[in-house]
C-alpha cells in the first residue's frame, strides 16, 4: 500500500485523517510515522522551539531522519501557511543541524535518499506486514583455532536494496564478541527501542562445550533470528553500527573508536539513570509490566513441562530399547510364532526411533526459542525501566519548578526537554511493543504449530509401522506342523 | 521311543494345522461347551469367618452354567448358577494337576497383582484387580471345559454344578495325599541316566518361556510405567496454555482450546492403558503355563527316574542271582569275608537264599514291566497334550500380538487425531 500522499498535502489540520490513513496501511514505516504524528507532541511542538529537542533527542537513527526529511518535504510548505515561520524555520534548522554535523557516511542524505526511501515505502508489503528490503542470514560457522585462543566465526551475508549501503551484497564472517558489541552499541545508541537478545554467553569454560555441534548449531540460529530482529526493525536496521557490523572489513578499527555523538546521547540517557525514583507508573506502561511478568512465569512453567516431557521420553526411550530385544529373543525360542514376535520387535525398534528424533527436535528446536524468549522479555524489561527513570527525572524537575513557582512563571526549557524525552520515548516503546507484540504471536503459533506436528509425524511412524506388521501377524501359519 | 506319542498327537495338531476353534477342540471336549455354557458372570466382596474364627474378606465369584441341548433346541433351561471362591479354584486346580500329571492343566490367573506398573493398584480388592481377576478365572474354565481330558473330568463338572458337598467330594478322592507326595517329588532333585530328549528340550523351552514372558512383562511394565508419565506431563500444557491464553487477545482463544487437546491428550493414555493390561494378561497366562508345562516335564523325570531305579534294581538283583549260582564272590565283600569265618553255606541255605532271589526278580521284572508301560503311556498322553498346547499356544499369542498391534494403532491414530486438532488452534493463534 502506498501512504495517500494527497491527504497529507491538506496540511496539518488534516494531520489526523492522514493518521488514519496511514493506520490502514500496513507498512510498518509509515505506520511508525503516522504514530509519530499521531502522538503528536512533534507536531504540536512544531510552534515552539520544542521542535529542536525533539530532533535532537529523535533522530539518532538514519531510518527517522531520513523520515524527519520525508516529512519535511512533504509537509513543509502546505504546514507554513499554517505555522509560524520561525517555529517553521527552527524546524527546518534542527533538521539540517542534525544531518550534517553526525557524519555518518549514509547519514549525508542528500535529498535523494529521501526519494528512494519514499520509493522504499512503496514496495509492496510482504505478508506479515512489513517492507523488507534488508536480508541478512547466519550461516556456515568455522572453528579457529590459534595459539591464543580457539573461537567460531558465522558468516554473516546481508543482501539489501538500501542505498545506504555501498553494495546490493555483503559476505562476512562474525564472531560472538562481535554480535555482543553491536548489541551494546545499539543498546547504546537506541535506549528508548527494545534491542533483541543475543543468545547466553556461557563465560564458564566447561559448564558447555562450546564447540559441540549442537551448540553451536543453537547458537547459529539464535544469532541469525538476533540480526534478523534487527533487520526487520524500522529504527534500528538504520543504525549505522548495524551498518558496520553488516559491512566493515576490519570491524575492530571501528571498535576502538571513541564515543560519538550517538553514544553520548547514550551516556545522557544513562545518566538520567540516576536516582530518580517514579511514583507511579502511567496505567499503560504497567499493563505491559503486569502482561511481562506473568507472560515470564508462563514461560517459566512451560520450558519445565517441555524439559520435563523430554525427560520422561528419554527414559521411556530407554525403556523401549530394551522392550524390543525381549520380543526377538522370545523368537529365538519359537518356531511359528518367531516370524510375529520378529514383527513386533521391529515395530517397536522402529518406534524408539521416531520417538528419539521427536525429543532430539524438540529439544534442539523448542527448547531454546523458549529460552530466546525469556531473554527478550528481559530485553523489554529493561527498556521499561530506562523509560520509567527518564518519567522519573521529568516529574522530579516539574515537582522542582512547581515549588518555585511563585517566582516565576513558565516552564524552563530543560524540564520541556525531559518532557519531550519522555513523550519520545513513549511513542518507541510502544511502537516496538506493537512489533514485539506481533513478533511473539508469530513465533509461538510457528513453534507451537511445529511441536505439534513433529508429534504427529512421531505418531504417523509409528503408526506406519504397527500397521505394516499387521499382514504378517494375520498370515496362517504354513503347513509346517505336518512336516514337524 | 521319540515317536511313541506319534500317532494320536499327530492327528491332534496335523488335522487342522490352521486351527479355528472348533477343529482344535476334540469331538467330546466340544460336546462339553455344546452341553453347557460356562460363565463367570460377576464378583462379590463378602465377610465371614475363617478357620481360626478371623474376620476376613474376600471375593466370590458367580459361575453361571446353562445347558443347552442342541437336540431338543426349544427347551431352554434356566441357568444354573453358584458362587464359589479364588481358594476353590485352587483346589480344583490342585485336583487337576495330581488327577492328570501328563496334562498342561490351565493355570489360574495370579492371585495377587504383579508386573504392575505404579498407577495400577496392587489391592486385591481394587475393582478393575477383581474384573480382571474375574475374566481370568471364566478364561480358566472355558479352556478345562475345552480340553479334551479335563473336561470329562466328574469333580469339574460338580465344580460348576454342585454348590454343597463339592469340597468333601474332592477330598474323598484321596488326592491330597498324592498331591503331597507329588510335590515332595517335585522339589526333589535327582539325576535321569537317559533323558529323554524331547522332555528335556521341553524343559528347555519352559524354562526359557517363563524367563522371556517375566522380562517381557517387567519391561512391559515399566514402559506402560514411562508412557503414562509422558501423556500426563502433557497435560500440565492444558494448564498454562490456559492461564496464559488469559493475558493475550489474538492468541487467546487458539491456546484456550488446544490447552483442552492437551487435557484430552494426558486423559487418553488411562484407556489405552487399560486395554494394555488385557495384553499382559495374556502373557500372564502364558507365564503361569510355563510352570504348568514345567510340571509335566518334571513329572516325566519323576516316572523316568522310577524306570531307571527299577531297572537298576534288577540289574543287581541278576548279579547277586549269578554270583549265587557261580559262587564266586567276585569282588571282596563283607559276605566274602563272614562266609571264609564261619564256613560255607549250607546248600538248603542257598537254595531258600536262590528261591528269594528268583522271586524279586520276577517282582522287579514286573515291576520294570509297568513302570515301562507307566512311563511310555505317560510320554504318549502327555506328548499329546504337549501337541495340542502348541497349536493353542500359536494360535493365542498370536491373536495377542494382533490385538496388542491393533491397540497401538488406535492409540497412534488417536494421538495424530489430538495434535492435529491442537495444531489447527495454534495455527489460528
Amino acid at each position: 500500500m502506498k501512504i495517500p500522499v494527497d491527504t497529507v498535502m491538506y496540511g496539518f489540520d488534516e494531520c489526523h485523517s492522514f493518521v488514519s490513513a496511514a493506520n490502514q496501511c500496513t507498512c510498518a514505516s509509515s505506520v511508525l510515522l503516522a504514530k509519530y504524528v499521531a502522538n503528536s507532541p512533534y507536531f504540536s511542538m512544531c510552534f515552539d522551539d520544542a521542535w529542536i529537542t525533539a530532533g535532537q533527542f529523535l533522530p539518532h537513527s538514519l531510518g527517522f531522519r531520513c523520515l524527519l526529511h520525508r516529512t519535511f518535504q512533504q509537509y513543509s510548505f502546505p504546514l507554513t501557511t499554517s505555522l509560524q515561520a520561525p517555529a517553521c524555520m527552527a524546524f527546518i534548522h534542527s533538521y539540517q543541524d542534525l544531518s550534517l554535523p553526525n557524519g555518518t557516511p549514509a547519514g549525508t542524505s542528500s535529498p535523494g535518499s529521501s526519494s528512494s526511501l519514499l520509493n522504499r515505502l512503496q514496495l509492496d508489503d510482504d505478508l506479515d506486514g512489513e517492507t523488507h528490503d534488508l536480508f541478512v542470514s547466519v550461516d556456515d560457522p568455522k572453528k579457529h583455532v590459534s595459539t591464543m585462543e580457539t573461537y567460531i566465526t558465522y558468516r554473516v551475508t546481508t543482501k539489501t536494496s538500501r542505498t545506504e549501503f555501498d553494495l546490493p551484497e555483503y559476505s562476512l564472517r562474525r564472531r560472538y564478541q562481535d554480535f555482543d558489541w553491536l548489541r551494546n552499541k545499539l543498546e547504546e545508541s537506541q535506549p528508548t527501542h527494545l534491542i533483541p537478545p543475543l543468545p547466553e554467553k556461557f563465560v564458564m569454560k566447561g559448564v558447555v562445550d562450546r564447540f559441540s555441534e549442537e551448540f553451536v548449531e543453537t547458537r547459529r540460529k539464535a544469532l541469525d533470528k538476533f540480526l534478523k530482529r534487527v533487520a526487520d526493525h524500522p529504527v534500528l536496521s538504520f543504525n549505522e553500527n548495524f551498518n558496520v557490523f553488516l559491512t566493515a572489513k576490519d570491524l575492530n578499527s571501528y571498535k576502538k573508536q571513541g564515543l560519538t555523538l550517538l553514544t553520548k546521547m547514550g551516556e545522557s540517557v544513562k545518566y538520567v539513570t540516576g536516582g530518580y525514583k517514579l511514583r507511579a507508573r502511567p496505567l499503560e506502561f504497567a499493563a505491559m509490566g503486569d502482561y511481562l511478568d506473568i507472560f515470564t512465569q508462563k514461560l517459566g512453567t512451560i520450558d519445565r513441562i517441555a524439559q520435563r516431557i523430554i525427560k520422561e521420553e528419554s527414559e521411556y526411550l530407554v525403556e523401549l530399547r530394551e522392550y524390543s530385544p525381549v520380543y526377538s529373543s522370545w523368537a529365538g525360542c519359537e518356531g511359528e510364532l518367531q516370524k510375529p514376535l520378529e514383527g513386533v520387535s521391529s515395530c517397536v525398534s522402529s518406534s524408539s526411533s521416531a520417538l528419539e528424533e521427536l525429543t532430539e527436535d524438540m529439544s534442539e528446536d523448542f527448547l531454546p526459542v523458549l529460552r530466546e524468549y525469556v531473554l527478550y522479555i528481559e530485553s523489554m524489561k529493561n527498556v521499561l525501566k530506562k523509560r520509567d527513570q527518564v518519567q522519573a527525572e521529568y516529574e522530579a524537575k516539574l515537582e522542582a519548578v512547581v515549588l518555585r513557582k511563585d517566582e516565576k512563571s513558565g516552564v524552563p526549557a530543560d524540564v520541556e526537554k525531559c518532557q519531550d524525552r519522555v513523550e519520545c520515548f513513549n511513542a518507541d516503546l510502544k511502537a516496538d511493543w506493537d512489533r514485539w507484540q506481533n513478533n511473539k504471536r508469530q513465533d509461538f503459533r510457528q513453534l507451537l504449530t511445529g511441536m505439534a506436528d513433529r508429534n504427529i509425524q512421531y505418531y504417523e511412524k509409528c503408526l506406519a509401522a504397527w500397521e505394516s506388521i499387521i499382514p504378517l501377524l494375520q498370515e496362517k501359519p504354513d503347513i509346517k506342523s505336518e512336516t514337524d | 521311543m521319540a515317536d511313541s506319542g506319534g500317532p494320536e498327537a499327530a492327528q491332534l495338531s496335523s488335522n487342522d494345522p490352521k486351527g479355528e476353534l472348533g477343529d482344535v477342540i476334540p469331538e467330546e471336549a466340544r460336546s462339553l461347551l455344546r452341553k453347557m455354557e460356562i460363565s463367570v458372570a460377576e464378583a462379590e466382596k463378602r465377610t465371614g469367618k475363617n478357620a481360626v474364627n478371623m474376620l476376613e474378606t474376600y471375593t466370590v465369584y458367580l459361575i453361571e452354567t446353562r445347558r443347552v441341548d442342541s437336540s431338543a433346541e426349544n427347551q431352554n433351561f434356566s441357568p444354573d448358577s453358584l458362587w464359589r471362591r479364588y481358594s476353590e479354584f485352587e483346589l480344583l486346580r490342585n485336583y487337576l494337576l495330581v488327577t492328570y500329571p501328563f496334562v498342561i492343566v490351565p493355570p489360574l490367573p495370579e492371585k495377587r497383582a504383579e508386573f504392575v506398573w505404579h498407577k495400577l493398584s496392587a489391592d486385591n480388592m481394587d475393582p478393575d484387580f477383581v474384573e480382571r481377576r474375574r475374566i481370568g478365572l471364566e478364561n480358566f474354565l472355558l479352556r478345562v471345559a475345552s480340553h479334551p481330558i479335563l473336561s470329562n473330568d466328574k469333580i469339574f463338572y460338580d465344580f460348576l454344578t454342585e454348590e454343597n458337598g463339592w469340597k468333601e467330594e474332592v477330598m474323598e478322592t484321596g488326592f491330597q495325599p498324592k498331591a503331597d507326595s507329588r510335590l515332595k517329588a517335585l522339589n526333589a532333585t535327582f539325576r535321569v541316566k537317559n533323558p529323554d530328549k524331547r522332555f528335556t528340550e521341553l524343559k528347555h523351552y519352559s524354562d526359557e518361556l517363563q524367563s522371556v514372558t517375566s522380562q517381557l512383562l517387567r519391561v512391559r511394565a515399566r514402559v506402560a510405567d514411562r508412557l503414562y508419565g509422558v501423556y500426563k506431563v502433557h497435560g500440565n500444557y492444558g494448564r498454562v496454555f490456559s492461564e496464559w491464553s488469559a493475558i493475550e487477545r489474538e492468541m487467546g482463544d487458539g491456546l484456550q482450546s488446544a490447552g483442552h487437546h492437551m487435557d484430552a491428550y494426558a486423559a487418553s493414555i488411562d484407556d489405552i492403558l487399560e486395554e494394555e493390561e488385557n495384553y499382559a494378561d495374556q502373557l500372564k497366562e502364558y507365564l503361569f503355563y510355563a510352570e504348568a508345562l514345567k510340571a509335566v516335564c518334571r513329572k516325566h523325570e519323576l516316572l523316568q527316574y522310577e524306570l531307571e531305579t527299577a531297572a537298576q534294581d534288577l540289574m543287581s538283583k541278576k548279579q547277586q542271582r549269578e554270583e549265587l549260582a557261580s559262587g564266586t564272590v567276585r569282588t571282596f565283600s563283607l559276605k566274602g569275608m563272614t562266609s571264609k569265618l564261619f564256613g560255607q553255606e549250607t546248600p538248603e541255605q542257598r537254595e531258600a537264599k536262590m528261591r528269594v532271589l528268583e522271586e524279586q526278580i520276577q517282582e522287579g521284572e514286573e515291576l520294570l514291566q509297568e513302570k515301562k508301560t507307566e512311563c511310555d503311556e505317560y510320554v504318549r498322553n502327555a506328548w499329546s497334550d504337549m501337541e495340542r498346547f502348541t497349536v493353542q499356544k500359536d494360535r493365542d499369542l498370536r491373536e495377542a500380538m494382533i490385538s496388542y498391534a491393533v491397540m497401538q494403532i488406535s492409540m497412534c491414530k488417536k494421538g495424530i487425531q489430538v495434535w492435529t486438532n491442537a495444531k489447527e488452534c495454534f495455527s489460528k493463534m
